[in-house]
C-alpha cells in the first residue's frame, strides 16, 4: 500500500488542481527559454539561408540587421573586382511600419538583387520566387497576407506571389522580399502626411533665416521632396554579399577589402556573433532573468502548497508515528507527493505548451536539452520545497492524535 | 506473584511544565498486570488515567519511574531501553475515545497499514484484515472511507486495528464513549476476551460503572495517585 498515492486519491481534486497551476507556472518558465531558442534561430536564420561568405557594410557599423548601414551601389562592382571573390550582390534590409487595411503593417523589407537572386532559396510554403523585376512580393506568414492578395506600400502596389515560412527578422518582424529596386522605393516613400509636416516645418524655419527673406522663390523650392532635391545621392543599398571561389583564403580578402577605408568586412561567422552579442544577448540575459525569478516563486508557492498539505495530514501523521511508523515511511509519503507534483505539473506544462506555443506572436522553440535542464530543476525544487513540510512532519509528536 | 506480568511500572512520576504552570500527573504509579488479565482504570477527568496509559503504551517518557512490559525493562524515566516506535508497532494496540482512523485510507486499508507497518506482505496483510474486519461485523464496509462510517463502526475498525499485530499488550483509553450501551458491553467483552484467549494484559480506561464485573482487577485514579479497589463491586 503507498500512503502518498492514497492520500493523493483522496484529494484528487485538490491535487490535480494544484498541478495543474504548477504546470502553468512550469510552462511559462518552459515558454521563457524557448523565446530564446526561437530568438536565436530567427537572427541567424537568414544570415544561414543567404549563406554567402563576406558582408561588407558601411565602415564601423554592425549592420545590416544590428544597426543600420548604407552605401554606395556601386560597391557591388569594387567587390566583383577583387581577386578570390566569385560573385557579389546588393543587399537590402529595412524595417518599415505603415498603415495597411487601417492596421498598422510592420515588415522587415529584404531586396533581391535582380535577377542573379529570385528568391529561389527562400522556404516557400507556396506560390513561386519572384518573376518580375517589379511589383511582386513574397512574404512570410507571419505576416498574415494571402497569395495573390494585394499590398499598398508607398505609391505602388505589389502583388502576393509567394508566403514563406520562418523568415522573421531578429525583431520578431515577418520578412517582405522584393528586389533590391522596389525596397528602395519602399524604403523612400514616405507617407503623404509625413512629408507635409516635414515641408511646413522647413518654411517655418525659412522665416529666420535671410536668404529665404531676399530671394522669397527659394521658399517654393522647400516644398519639393527631399529626394528630390539635387544635393541627396542616389539611393542607397544596406550590404553586399560576396561569395568566394573555393580555395581562397578569406583572411585576405576580408584584410584588403577592410582597407578600403569606407567598408567594414564581416564573415558570416562574425556576421552571426554581431547579432547575437547584440539585441539577442540583452534578450537572452533578460529571459535568463524572468526565467530564474520564475522558477523561485514556483519553489516558494510549491513550498507553501506542500507546506499546507503536510498540515493537513499532521493529524494523520501523527498516528501513523503512534501506530509506529519509522520516520522514512512518513518521509517517503511527502516526498514522493511532492516529486509526483513536480513531475505531473512538468507533464501538464509540456502538453499545454505543445498547445500553446505555436499562437504566440514570436517562435518557441522547445529543445530537448531544455527540457532535461527543467526537467531536472523541477525535481530539484520539488525535493527542496517538501523540505518545510518534511522539517514540520518530523516534529510531530504520536500524542498530537490523541488531542482534538 | 509468580504469574508471568504483561505490564509492569514501578514508581511513575509525570510532571507537565515547570514552574508556574508545572502539574504533577502522576505521583508513585505503581501497578502490575498480569498476562490474560484486564484491569479497568477508574477516575475523575484530569485525574491521570490518559498519562498513565500513554506512558504504558511508550507514546511518551516519565519524568522519573519504570516500565516493565513482558519483564522486559523498556523505559527508565527519560531514557529509552529500546526503540520505542518499533516495539509500539509489534506489542502494543491502542484504542481511544475518538476512532483516530487515517481519513485517506478505506477501512480495511486502516487494518492493513498497522500490518503493513510490520513487514507483512500486501497480500497477507489484506486477508488478516479481513478476517478481523469480519470478526467485528464491519466486513461489508470495508472499502468505505472513515468518514462515510458511523461512530460505533469507526470504533470497531480501530479495534481490528488494534488486534492486527496480536499486541501482547492492548490498551483502551474510555473506547465505549462513543457507543451505545449495547454496543459499549460487547466492546468491553471483547476487551475480557482478548486478554484470556491471547493471553495479553488489558488496561481499559473507563467512565461506565456498568460492566466491571467484567474485569479481573479495577484500580482507581485520585489526582495522579493510584489505588488499587480492593473489594469487588
Ligand atoms: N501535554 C500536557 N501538558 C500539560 N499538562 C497536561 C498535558 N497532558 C495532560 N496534562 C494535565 O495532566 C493532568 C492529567 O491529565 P490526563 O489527560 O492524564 O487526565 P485524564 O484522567 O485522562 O482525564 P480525562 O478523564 O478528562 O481524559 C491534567 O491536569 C491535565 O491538564
Ligand atoms: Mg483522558
Amino acid at each position: 500500500m503507498n500512503l502518498a498515492i492514497k492520500d493523493v486519491q483522496h484529494n484528487v481534486g485538490r491535487f490535480s488542481l494544484t498541478a495543474v497551476g504548477i504546470g502553468m507556472m512550469l510552462m511559462i518558465v518552459m515558454g521563457m527559454a524557448g523565446i530564446y531558442r526561437g530568438l536565436i534561430e530567427d537572427a541567424t536564420l537568414i544570415i544561414n539561408r543567404i549563406d554567402s561568405d563576406l558582408w561588407i557594410v558601411q565602415r564601423d557599423t554592425r549592420g545590416p540587421f544590428a544597426e543600420m548601414s548604407r552605401v554606395p551601389e556601386t560597391l557591388v562592382y569594387r567587390v566583383q573586382a577583387v581577386p578570390g571573390i566569385i560573385s557579389a550582390r546588393e543587399f537590402v534590409f529595412h524595417t518599415i511600419q505603415r498603415q495597411h487595411d487601417g492596421k498598422p503593417l510592420r515588415m522587415s523589407v529584404l531586396g533581391l538583387s535582380w535577377p542573379t537572386d529570385k528568391g529561389e532559396w527562400l522556404p516557400l510554403v507556396s506560390g513561386r520566387p519572384l518573376a518580375r523585376n517589379h511589383f511582386e512580393i513574397i512574404v512570410d506568414k507571419a505576416l498574415g497576407f494571402q497569395l495573390h492578395e494585394k499590398i499598398k506600400l508607398g505609391k505602388e502596389t505589389y502583388t502576393v506571389v509567394g508566403i514563406t515560412s520562418g523568415m522573421v527578422s531578429s525583431g520578431g518582424d515577418g520578412m517582405g522580399i522584393v528586389t533590391v529596386s522596389d525596397s528602395q522605393a519602399i524604403q523612400f516613400d514616405s507617407v503623404g502626411e509625413a512629408l507635409r509636416l516635414e515641408r511646413s516645418a522647413r518654411e517655418r524655419r525659412s522665416a529666420e533665416v535671410d536668404i529665404f527673406q531676399n530671394q522669397p522663390q527659394l521658399v517654393e523650392q522647400l516644398a519639393h521632396p527631399a529626394s528630390e532635391l539635387p544635393a541627396i545621392s542616389s539611393p542607397a543599398i544596406s550590404a553586399v554579399i560576396a561569395s568566394l571561389a573555393p580555395g581562397t583564403n578569406i583572411d585576405q580578402v576580408q584584410e584588403l577589402i577592410a582597407s578600403w577605408g569606407d567598408v567594414s568586412v564581416f564573415t558570416k561567422a562574425e556576421q552571426e556573433d554581431l547579432l547575437l552579442q547584440g539585441m539577442v544577448d540583452k534578450a537572452r540575459r533578460q529571459l535568463g532573468m524572468f526565467r530564474t525569478l520564475l522558477t523561485i516563486i514556483a519553489a516558494v508557492i510549491m513550498a507553501l502548497i506542500l507546506y499546507t498539505l503536510t498540515l493537513d495530514k499532521l493529524h494523520s501523521i501523527a498516528l501513523l508515528k503512534l501506530l509506529g511508523a519509522p520516520d522514512r515511511t512518513i518521509l517517503g509519503m511527502l516526498l514522493q507527493q511532492a516529486v509526483a507534483l513536480g513531475v505531473m505539473g512538468y507533464v501538464i506544462a509540456l502538453v499545454m505548451g505543445r498547445q500553446l506555443f505555436p499562437y504566440f506572436p514570436r517562435r518557441v522553440v522547445i529543445t530537448n536539452e531544455d527540457l532535461l535542464q527543467l526537467f531536472l530543476i523541477v525535481l530539484a525544487i520539488s525535493v527542496l520545497s517538501s523540505l518545510l513540510g518534511i522539517w514540520r512532519a518530523m516534529r510531530v509528536r504520536p500524542t498530537e492524535a490523541l488531542m482534538g | 506473584m509468580s504469574e508471568p506480568l504483561a505490564i509492569e511500572t514501578r514508581q511513575l512520576n509525570k510532571v507537565y511544565g515547570s514552574g508556574r504552570t508545572e502539574v504533577v500527573a502522576l505521583r508513585q504509579a505503581t501497578f502490575q498486570v498480569p498476562k490474560g488479565k484486564v484491569v479497568a482504570l477508574l477516575g475523575p477527568s484530569g485525574s491521570g488515567k490518559s498519562t498513565l496509559l500513554t506512558i504504558v503504551g511508550l507514546v511518551i517518557a516519565p519524568t522519573s519511574g519504570q516500565v516493565l512490559i513482558n519483564g522486559q525493562l523498556v523505559v527508565d524515566g527519560a531514557h529509552a531501553k529500546t526503540d520505542l516506535r518499533s516495539y509500539r508497532r509489534h506489542h502494543i494496540g491502542f484504542v481511544f475515545q475518538k476512532a483516530n482512523l487515517i481519513p485517506f485510507l478505506s477501512a480495511i486499508e486502516n487494518v492493513q497499514v498497522a500490518l503493513q507497518l510490520n513487514g507483512v506482505g500486501a497480500g497477507k496483510a489484506r486477508g488478516r484484515a479481513k478476517e478481523l474486519l469480519k470478526n467485528f461485523g464491519v466486513l461489508e464496509r470495508s472499502s468505505d472511507m472513515p468518514a462515510r462510517l458511523s461512530g460505533g463502526e469507526q470504533q470497531r475498525v480501530a479495534i481490528a486495528r488494534a488486534l492486527a499485530n496480536d499486541p501482547q499488550v492492548l490498551l483502551g483509553d474510555e473506547p465505549t464513549a462513543a457507543l451505545d450501551s449495547e454496543r459499549a458491553k460487547q466492546v468491553i467483552e471483547l476487551f475480557g476476551k482478548i486478554a484470556h484467549e491471547q493471553n495479553a494484559g488489558v488496561i481499559v480506561v473507563t467512565h461506565d460503572h456498568r460492566f466491571l464485573d467484567v474485569f479481573d482487577s479495577i484500580y482507581e485514579m485520585e489526582d495522579g495517585v493510584l489505588k488499587e479497589r480492593v473489594a469487588a463491586a
